[in-house]
């Protein structure tokens, strides 16, 4: 009899979260980030309903920063048969042109914490999958994989729901609705490995490149745009890679030479520091900074 | 993420791809620490990720300043704080919800569950316990076995952990004393085997100072065991024991993209199957074979217990989500009557009688638990009389579903637990938090022995006689609103047309069929259990009944709706706002309740929940109770 991996383990376990909530939800969504973890999601989900079309729309919660790569991949994705993907960005951070190197926090919080709720609540959706993993962030580390939100969209650390087994609990009153982490078991290897044995396609900048940069506080920046204001600086060409991408003024690049997934797989295993070190993100608000995002109702 | 051993680096530069290989071969190993409050459950994880060199660089820096502010271990770092990821957490130096960590040895991939030690957290640990495979319970060497080592123990052997490990912590704190030691694992072991924990192993640590966690301690020179890295690693798991029970697969979700193509999705609680076993859905009964197993690389030869797949069959039969499909020749029971053991995990204590709702794999049903047999006092084991659960109660209870469910017993004598089939929770009906969980024992005899009496007069001939429908008019809304003046005037203008009625009003049948009864949520559901089942029992003599009661819970109403043939119930909504009730105070109850004189008084100190969807609406500030009474004739009589 054929022993099942630890990878065959964890996907079957994201498949059947998948399935759970298209089972009981009245209109789930996927959020769509267009980083690897997005990307192991949306094909977890095409093996979970295939032969079907995916059951539910990707939701692009953009911040009009992410690098120009992103936006190809994204659009790739969007245009192929079968995916319905939505687009939404706040109209109030538009009109006022928010942006992260003049507005320091309120950038994440208008684009991405306000855009994401507005989302939700235009098209109704009541439970959303997102990519995040519990070996990521210490208070991801203490979610379920059923996240209650209130009708206001926030997370009640203290009182979440008991999840016993593989038994999820999606109901809901109206208004209320679920975050849903398919992903809350997997590694940041586990998810290197699975993109590995299973080919999934990802932003070339994951892959080592030569890019012009600069360094500011301590990050190495991309000069992805015209947009990005240099302040006397001269962008320099490096060989660098990114571990996490969101927004290219906000996402540290390392210096690499990784060309494969072998090679980032490697580079990474032999790191002294953690993927979410390059994010600026997470740093904003001191040590609690990612849960207290999650209460006011972030990803 | 975990990170690798150092050991394994050379060949990481070397050869990624065969060290990766290596990595998929290492089997996984889920366990939960848990014990009392301070037994040193975080610091222990903490030094385990530490000494395995999971940390990375910058958490560290974040961990040695985080020490410095919240530390409880002055300038030393405090690894606690590596785990407890909430900043209620932090500055309360207690763990309040359980944290998943990663790390890898040699040999194994592990995932730990950190779980809580408060007892009023015991939910969380419960969270914890219900998907490992493992449990390390910490004792604080100084205190010994404590209530909370034995409630947590109970409830990881509750819930099918089948591996134990006593980690006597806080060694330093005794000065590595074997008298100490021993004392406490003869304790241990008089608890351990009167719950039937059978494979258990002591173990002197101490998270603090790094003591037979990875590497042994010259401090205990008497003990000659493993250390605890070298237990977890070499411990037996169960991997293969799912695989070799009998094919179950319950059914999450039909997959249909057009007229040609109809699988079953699902994940497969247990065996293998492969294309051409003929299989049974349950609890139809209905036999078919399997056709294909459907893959989005292709479709394969054979699938295994724990894989979530898409199944299509050779027949075109009846099988939607809740059901299960099964081996033919040895297909699981399927019951509605059961005895379990339940562990309550709500604030709000259980109320036997009320309706809530049971998930169990995929099915979701109604069920009704019965006051328990007895709860279980997890310090003794004592079992002591109780009329209700309260938060963390665990006793024995029956209880009854509204339709048949697929089930397997839970727990299995020198096997692994029936997880998938065996396993629920309770959801409550309003709030939808959920509010228990449970093991199913077996199903009560009489759900299989007491079949309805068939009778020849039917329901049909009775309402045939009458020349009328059935129906169950059932009358909701506060004190005072005019449900009973409304409903007298409905009856007389049936009446009028012939209609043979009957009407059951709430203070009548208090005075006898109910007189036992009092005002409490529980028995106010009861009351209206016993007024459904009359009404229903009149519906089938063909008569239209009409209800006037308060009513106040969708979950009672619901529970009633569930008892009447489709189409033959309608809930009114007598829709009278609470001031304006207040207002007519006809029988001066308002007054009383006010003053606190009446207590549970519907609007006043306990809730009311409207209808969502009632067949009729009236509001009664709009129309009289005449217009309501023709409104409601109209309907009636205007049905198909």
């Amino acid at each position: 009899m054929r022993a099942l991996t630890h990878l065959d383990r964890l996907e079957a376990e994201s498949i059947h979260i998948l399935r759970e909530t298209v089972a009981e939800a009245d209109r789930p969504v996927m959020l769509y980030s267009i980083g690897k973890d997005s990307a192991v999601m949306l094909h977890l989900a095409k093996k979970a309903f295939f032969p079907s079309p995916l059951p539910f729309p990707l939701l692009h919660v953009d911040t009009t920063w992410k690098f120009r790569d992103m936006y190809a991949l994204r659009d790739k994705v969007g245009g192929e048969a079968g995916t319905e993907l939505l687009v939404y960005k706040n109209p109030e951070a538009e009109r006022q042109a928010i942006n992260p190197f003049d507005h320091g926090p309120l950038h994440t919080d208008m684009w991405k914490t306000e855009g994401l709720k507005q989302a939700l609540d235009k098209y109704g959706f009541d439970a959303a999958f997102g990519g995040a993993r519990r070996d990521e962030e210490k208070s991801r580390a203490k979610e379920r994989v059923f996240s209650f939100r209130d009708r206001k969209h926030r997370w009640d650390p203290k009182r979440q729901r008991p999840e016993l087994w593989s038994l999820y609990n999606v109901r809901k009153n109206k208004g209320e609705s679920m975050r849903v982490f398919p992903l809350s078991n997997w590694t940041e290897l586990d998810v290197w490995q699975y993109i590995m044995r299973e080919r999934i396609e990802i932003v070339p900048l994951y892959f080592a490149a030569e890019r012009p940069t600069v360094e500011r506080d301590g990050l190495l920046l991309m000069v992805d745009d015209e947009r990005f204001p240099l302040d006397g600086e001269k962008p320099v060409m490096r060989k660098v890679r990114f571990r996490t991408l969101g927004c290219y003024p906000l996402s540290g690049a390392v210096e690499s030479e990784a060309a494969t997934v072998e090679d980032i797989v490697a580079e990474m295993l032999l790191t002294k520091t953690s993927e979410r070190q390059g994010r600026a993100i997470d740093k904003d608000g001191g040590s609690a900074s990612m849960e207290k995002k999650k209460q006011e109702g972030y990803f | 993420m975990s990170r690798p051993l150092e050991s394994d680096q050379d060949l990481i530069r070397r050869d990624v791809r065969a060290w990766l290989a290596e990595q998929e071969r290492k089997e996984l190993l889920r366990f939960i620490t848990c014990g009392s409050v301070d037994d040193g459950k975080s610091t222990l994880i903490g030094r385990l990720l530490y000494e395995s060199k999971q940390i990375f660089d910058d958490q560290l820096e974040a961990l040695e300043s985080d020490s410095k502010r919240h530390g409880t271990q002055g300038a030393k770092i405090d690894f606690a704080l590596l785990v407890d990821g909430l900043s209620a957490e932090r500055e309360q130096g207690i763990t309040i919800d359980v944290a998943y960590r990663f790390f890898t040895s040699a040999r194994r991939k592990f995932i730990v569950a950190d779980t809580p030690g408060h007892e009023q957290y015991t939910r969380n640990m419960v969270t914890g316990a219900s998907t490992a495979d493992l449990a390390v319970l910490l004792v604080d060497a100084r205190k010994g076995v404590l209530t909370q080592t034995r409630r947590h123990s109970y409830l990881a052997k509750l819930v099918g952990i089948r591996q134990f490990v006593l980690a006597v912590n806080k060694m330093d704190l005794v000065d590595y004393d074997q008298a100490a030691f021993d004392s406490i694992c003869t304790d241990y072991c008089a608890f351990a085997e009167q719950i039937g924990i059978e494979h258990w192993a002591a173990i002197p640590v101490s998270g603090l100072g790094g003591d037979n966690i990875m590497s042994r301690s010259d401090a205990t020179a008497w003990y000659s065991g493993p250390t605890l890295l070298e237990h977890l690693d070499s411990v037996p798991i169960d991997v293969t024991s799912d695989a070799e029970k009998p094919f179950r697969m319950p059914v999450q979700w039909v997959n249909r993209p057009n007229q040609n193509f109809r699988g079953f999705s699902g994940q497969m609680a247990s065996g293998s199957i492969a294309p051409g076993a003929e299989v049974r859905v349950l609890p139809s009964g209905r036999t078919t074979r399997i056709d294909r197993i459907v893959t989005m690389d292709g479709n394969q030869d054979e699938a295994v217990a724990g894989q979530s797949v898409t199944l299509t069959f050779a027949d075109e039969i009846d099988c939607s989500r809740g059901d299960v499909i099964a081996l033919a020749s040895d297909p699981p029971e399927a019951a509605d009557q059961f005895e379990a053991t339940i562990v309550w995990m709500a604030d709000e204590e259980l109320l036997p009688g009320r309706g809530y709702w049971l998930k169990l794999g995929t099915q979701t049903v109604t069920a009704m638990i019965q006051e328990p047999k007895y709860e279980i006092n997890v310090n003794t084991l004592e079992h002591l009389a109780a009329k209700t659960l309260g938060l963390n109660g665990i006793g024995v209870a029956e209880l009854a579903t509204d339709r048949e469910i697929v089930f397997e017993p839970y727990a299995v004598e020198g096997a692994s637990p029936n997880k998938a089939l065996g396993g629920f929770i309770l959801i409550d009906k309003l709030s939808n938090t959920t509010v228990a969980c449970g093991m199913l024992h077996f199903a009560l005899r009489r759900a299989l022995n007491i079949h309805r009496q068939h009778l020849d007069v039917s329901r049909e001939t009775h309402a045939h006689l009458k020349g009328q429908k059935p129906a169950v008019l059932w009358f909701t809304g506060l004190s005072g609103a005019g449900k009973s003046t409304i409903a007298n005037l409905v009856e007389k203008k049936l009446a009028a047309r012939g209609r043979h009625t009957f009407l059951l009003d709430g203070d009548n049948i208090r005075h006898g069929l109910n007189r036992d009864l009092g005002f409490t949520e529980a028995d106010r559901i009861e009351n209206i259990r016993r007024v459904g089942e009359v009404a229903r029992l009149m519906s089938d003599a063909g008569l239209i009944v009409l209800t006037a009661f308060i009513s106040p819970f969708r979950a009672e109403r619901h529970m009633v709706r569930r008892m009447v043939p489709e189409g033959e119930f309608f809930e009114i909504f007598v829709d009278t706002p609470l001031a304006e009730a207040e207002k007519r105070d006809v029988k001066g109850l308002y007054a009383k309740a006010r003053s606190g004189e009446l207590k549970n008084f519907t609007g006043i100190d306990s809730p009311y929940e409207p209808p969502e969807h009632a067949e009729i609406h009236i509001d009664t500030t709009a129309l009289s109770a005449d217009e309501a009474a023709d409104l409601i004739v109209e309907k009636l009589v205007g049905r198909r």
